[in-house]
Order: C-alpha cells, then sequence, then structure tokens
C-alpha cells in the first residue's frame, strides 16, 4: 500500500526513469536494437558479415539469459551449458529434416522445431540435474562440466537417418542404420547435416523476447523468489519450508530448456553444425557473457551477449591481435575495478554523473 | 599381455594427469579457486622447452630446466597480476579472470609459434624401450621415467608440505587464511609460492607428456588439463594423495575404455566415472568430507 502512494507521489518523469531501468527497459532495448537493425537491412548500410552474425547474437542473448537464470538467480556454477544448446540443436535440425514435406510453411517448421529443442532440452536438463543437485559449488560445477562433455561426445557417435519407415539411430556408422532409401539427418563428427537454413532475425529476436519474459517473470513469481531465497541461504530457506532440491532443479531446467530453444534457432542457421561447436569452450564463452554483463542482471547479459558476439568480428581489423585483445580486455574488466586506485577512481566518475548527485541529494533530504 | 601393457600406458597417462593434478589441488587448497590457465602453462612449457632443443640445440636437462624456470616464473607473474587483486572477490570473478589468462596464453602462444603443430622431441634419451615375456611387453623408457618422476614429486611434495616451515604455512593458509595471518604467516607470499610449485610441475608434465605425445600446439594444454582437474576433483581436491591416485586411475580409465569399449567413448566413460564417484562420495575419493554449519 504504502509502495503505491509513494509511486503516485513522484513526477511521472521519474516513474518513466523507473520504468526504463527496470524490466521495461530492458524489453525497450531489444526492441530498439531490431528496429535499428531492421531499418540498417532496409537502408542497405549494414555489411554481410554483420548480417550473418545477427541470429547468433540472438542466440548467445537468449543462453546467456539462461545460464544467467542458473548462476545468477539460482546460485549454482554451471559449465555445461552448450550441452544443452547442441542436444536442442540436434533435436531441432532432426525435426526440421522429418517435417520438411509435411509442414513446407518454413516459420511453422522453425517454430516446432525451437519447441522440440526446448522439450529435449528440458528433458536432458532433468537427467543432468536430479543428480547434480545432490552437489554444490565446484563439485557441480566439474560435474556439468563432465555432463555438457559427454553430451559431445555421444553425439559425435550418433547417426541418425530416416525414410518412410521412419526414423533410425545407430551409434556406429551410417551404414548400420539399415536405410535403403532415406536421409541420413546426423552424420557423426559431420554432425547435423543438410539442414535447411529457415533462422531469421525476426524469430532470433522474438526467441530472446520470450526468454527474457520466462525468465524475468520466473524471478518476479513465488517460484523466483524461492529459488533466490535458497540462493542466498539454503539453511534458512530449508528451515523456512522451502523444499530446495525442487527449486534448484526448476531453475536448471528452465534453463536448459531455454538453452535447447536456443540452441535449436542456431543449428537452423547454418547448413551443417557439428557436435564440437558447443564444448566446453562454447560454455564458458556464454558464462564469459553472464559475469561480464553482471550475475543476476538480465539486461546485462543482453547487452554483453550482443557486444562480445561481435567484438570479435569488430576487431578483425586487428587480424592476428584480435583474440589477444578480446583476452586482454576480459582480464582488464574483471581485475581493474579491484585494484584501490582504479576503484576510487570510477567512484569519483559515477559521483559526478548528474543522475546521482540528484539521488544523492534526494537521500540527504530524507535523513 | 594385453591387460598388462595397457594397465602400464594407463599408469604413465595418469602420472602425467597426476602431475598436473597436483599443480590444481595445491592451488585449490590454498586460494580456493579454479585455476583454468593451468592447463596452458603447460603448453608453455611445451614450448620452452622444444624452443631450447630445437632453435638452440641444447642439452634436453637444460631443456626441462630452462622449462621449469619459465613456468615457475610465469606462475608468479600470473599470480601477482590478474590473481593477486582479486583476494576478496567472488569466486566466479576470479574464473572469468583465470578464463582469460588461459586465452591470453593460448594467443600469445599461436602469435609466437604459429598454428602449425610442432613435433616435439624426446626428452627421454638412452637405451630404446625395455622388452620382456620375449618382446611380448613392451615397456618404453618415457612411460618408466614417467611413472619415476611422479611418484618421487608426490613424496617430494608430501614431505615438503608435512615437514618444511613453507609446507606448514601452505597448510595452514589453506585451513584458515585469517588466523594464519595472525600466526604471523605472510600469506600473499605463501599463495606466490604455490603457485610458483604449481606451474613448475606444469612444466615437467608438459615436457613429459610432449615426450609421449609430440604434438605440440597452442592448444595442447586445455583437454589434459581439463581432464586433470577432473583428477584432482575425483581425488579429492586439496589432496595431494588424492590428486595421484585421482590422476593414475583416471589414466587408467582412459586407456582402458580406449582399448576394450571404443576410442571415440573415451572420455565419456571418464567423465561418466567421474560423475558416479562423485554421486556416490561427494568429495572425492580421499577429500574430507566438510559438513555445513549455520
Amino acid at each position: 500500500m504504502a509502495k503505491e502512494t509513494t509511486a503516485a507521489a513522484v513526477p511521472t518523469k521519474d516513474r518513466l526513469l523507473k520504468a526504463l531501468t527496470g524490466n521495461l527497459g530492458t524489453y525497450l532495448i531489444v526492441v530498439a536494437f531490431f528496429v535499428i537493425i531492421e531499418a540498417m537491412i532496409a537502408g542497405k548500410s549494414i555489411t554481410s558479415a554483420f548480417q550473418g552474425q545477427l541470429v547468433p547474437i540472438c542466440v548467445y542473448v537468449s543462453a546467456a539469459l539462461s545460464l544467467n537464470l542458473v548462476v545468477g538467480v539460482s546460485g549454482e556454477l554451471s559449465l555445461g551449458h552448450a550441452g544443452f544448446m547442441s542436444v536442442g540443436a540436434f533435436s531441432g535440425a532432426i525435426l526440421s529434416s522429418v517435417l520438411m514435406d509435411a509442414v513446407p510453411d518454413p516459420a511453422l517448421r522453425l517454430l516446432l522445431c525451437i519447441i522440440t529443442g526446448g522439450i529435449f532440452g528440458a528433458i536432458f536438463g532433468a537427467i543432468v540435474g536430479v543428480p547434480v543437485m545432490r552437489l554444490s559449488g565446484d563439485y557441480l560445477a566439474i560435474v556439468t562440466l563432465a555432463f555438457g562433455e559427454i553430451i559431445k561426445n555421444l553425439l559425435n557417435n550418433l547417426y541418425v537417418g530416416h525414410d518412410a519407415a521412419g526414423l533410425h539411430f545407430s551409434m556406429t556408422d551410417t551404414t548400420s542404420l539399415g536405410m535403403t532409401n532415406g536421409t541420413v539427418v546426423v552424420n557423426g563428427p559431420q554432425g547435423a547435416v543438410g539442414i535447411t537454413k529457415i533462422s531469421t532475425f525476426v524469430a532470433g529476436t522474438l526467441l530472446v523476447l520470450f526468454t527474457l519474459f520466462v525468465v524475468l517473470n520466473l524471478m518476479k513469481s513465488r517460484s523466483g523468489r524461492a529459488i533466490m531465497a535458497v540462493r542466498d541461504n539454503k539453511i534458512a530457506a530449508e528451515a523456512v519450508g522451502i523444499n530446495v532440491t525442487k527449486y534448484r532443479l526448476m531453475a536448471f531446467v528452465v534453463a536448459a530448456a531455454l538453452a535447447g530453444m536456443a540452441g535449436a534457432l542456431y543449428a537452423m542457421n547454418f547448413s551443417s553444425v557439428v557436435p564440437s561447436r558447443f564444448d566446453y569452450n562454447t560454455s564458458i564463452l556464454i558464462l564469459v557473457y553472464v559475469v561480464l554483463g553482471g550475475i543476476g542482471s538480465m539486461r546485462g547479459s543482453v547487452i554483453a551477449a550482443a557486444i562480445l558476439t561481435v567484438l570479435p568480428e569488430t576487431l578483425r581489423f586487428m587480424a592476428d591481435y584480435r583474440m589477444l585483445i578480446y583476452a586482454v580486455v576480459l582480464i582488464a574488466v574483471m581485475v581493474l575495478p579491484n585494484i584501490p586506485a582504479v576503484a576510487s577512481l570510477m567512484e569519483k566518475v559515477k559521483e559526478a554523473m548528474p543522475w546521482n548527485k540528484r539521488t544523492t541529494a534526494e537521500e540527504g533530504g530524507a535523513q | 599381455m594385453d591387460f598388462l601393457t595397457n594397465l602400464i600406458n594407463g599408469i604413465s597417462l595418469g602420472s602425467i594427469y597426476a602431475i598436473i593434478a597436483l599443480g590444481y589441488t595445491m592451488v585449490y587448497g590454498i586460494a580456493k579457486m579454479l585455476n583454468f590457465a593451468h592447463g596452458d602453462v603447460i603448453m608453455v612449457g611445451g614450448y620452452i622447452c622444444f624452443m631450447t632443443l630445437n632453435a638452440l640445440g641444447l642439452n634436453p636437462l637444460i631443456g626441462i630446466l630452462a622449462a621449469v624456470v619459465g613456468c615457475t616464473l610465469l606462475g608468479i607473474c600470473i599470480e601477482r597480476i590478474a590473481y593477486k587483486p582479486l583476494r576478496q572477490s567472488p569466486s566466479l570473478t576470479v574464473l572469468i579472470t583465470a578464463i582469460g589468462v588461459s586465452y591470453l596464453l593460448q594467443n600469445l602462444a599461436l602469435l609466437i609459434w604459429g598454428a602449425n603443430p610442432k613435433v616435439f622431441p624426446s626428452v627421454v634419451g638412452g637405451s630404446g624401450p625395455i622388452m620382456l615375456f620375449d618382446g611380448q611387453l613392451v615397456i618404453s623408457m618415457e612411460t618408466i621415467v614417467t611413472i619415476v618422476v611422479c611418484a618421487v614429486i608426490m613424496v617430494a611434495l608430501v614431505l615438503f608440505t608435512s615437514k618444511t616451515k613453507m609446507g606448514k604455512a601452505m597448510r595452514a593458509c589453506s585451513e584458515d587464511p585469517g588466523a594464519a595471518r595472525l600466526m604471523g604467516i605472510n600469506v600473499d607470499t605463501t599463495i606466490s609460492t604455490t603457485f610458483a610449485i604449481g606451474s613448475g610441475l606444469a612444466a615437467i608434465a608438459g615436457v613429459l607428456m610432449m615426450s609421449a605425445y609430440p604434438s605440440l600446439v597452442p592448444t595442447t594444454g586445455s583437454m589434459p588439463g581439463i581432464k586433470a582437474f577432473t583428477a584432482a576433483v575425483f581425488g579429492g581436491i586439496g589432496s595431494i594423495p588424492g590428486a595421484v591416485l585421482g590422476g593414475v586411475l583416471l589414466g587408467i580409465i582412459e586407456v582402458f575404455a580406449k582399448a576394450y569399449i571404443g576410442t571415440q567413448f573415451a572420455d565419456a566413460i571418464v567423465f561418466a566415472v567421474l560423475i558416479v564417484v562423485l554421486l556416490i562420495k561427494p568429495s572425492g575419493l580421499l577429500g574430507k568430507y566438510v559438513p555445513e554449519k549455520v
């Protein structure tokens, strides 16, 4: 009640500012980004290299958001997130090939593939999550890493084809699929082959918005508060009657499902996808987006993932030095704020900013 | 005889994992951080040794010494520049920094030495492989040297941490850094020393690994690094005998999986065993169970 009265008392300008710095602002950033890019495409002022990055940007943003649900909201360090993306990518690719004739509309087929990717991501999230939730901390991290590597290893040996009789699976080679006149969809280390590219930037943006919607609303819900309570103090949460395992698992499975959807979108953007594309390096890359954007901050994840996906391309003019620069930037961003001299300087700059002056004045007045 | 050959190869591979895992476990025990750059220190050690052997044409012993000295200095530098300012930071910040250092080392190596694989000359000279049972069992000198070196290092480290002043300081710091500081232990120096020892060990592991599997590229260190990290957790992270046990078991499992189940599933089996062990005994084989207190 008290909150509402204050909200009414605040001038419209401030309320608008509050909304923009809140969740609404995050949605607006995504929409604004989408509109600007679409305008640039219409105006042909965009390089083809950058245009090729658009769907991956959306994929990594979604993946970072979903990982942030595990790392930031649930407080567990997961190093196998790319594994769920790869499950989604491969199940999506298989379904896309099967439905090629049955569902001719590419947008509908993409939707079905993304949903399937999400379902399989959730199934694997549950398979991995149930045993993993017995552990915590660094042990949980290493086990998720192990699961990610196992998924990659198994997919490296998976052969899938389909013909009139239905789907065929094998773990040895394509000939053992026993098809006479079928299509090979997944060909071991070569990965999912012969994918029709149906991912679009529009679909990517919609997926990002959907992921944001799910994550932000989960955070605001009763379950989300339970998840955060478990993160902040497991024992206290348990003492007030929160089922710790249930809520940790919920965050993990929802994140795996969202990662699976992102993976399906990723696969549909290329003609083939190899399992080693989703190794632990990719998991770590997504974790870097989450940490650089700010653990627990969804807006941070969106911005960090978008910028860092584009950054290596933008640095291309530096040729061989670009990954080196990337590494140095990564270390600097992490270390510099922790050096006292730099930290005090940053504090001074922050205080000098006009919008902070006002808040400090207000705080002073309230006392 | 196949069984025995595989067993010996497994122990040899496992010994390499064990030496790397020792570095991981010591650093984790004292600084409570996952040093993801550890695997890349191995790679740097390999390159330094390769340079002294190939470009300068020096004695293998000097090559090993150069690698150890180089990596020790590198370890101290990394610790001072990247990790020291982060002592009070959350573990994720340190983890990302370690990943950054890992990228940095890999890309520096890529710039300096290029992406083409370098064929590493074995540092183990002397006689050829030992033949036993009418040549049915062949043991290469590299295998023997690796196993012996690993055993020596483990014994030396156990003695070092239990008998010397610095070793005791390390154990005190890993137990309770605050109390250790009150007892007059210089925690920063102790952590630096730990990094120095861990990196020196990584150099030895790198040279031994390159002698047995002679293809050196900038990403050589990452997979053994991950496996060794797995081994350290497997044996109970923070425990020196645990790291060796975990490493050797992991090596044996990997070689047996390759021989009897199939090369392509070896990694999956190694990681699956790790998961099963951790689910049964969440603190690793020789790790201490620390109950959570309110």
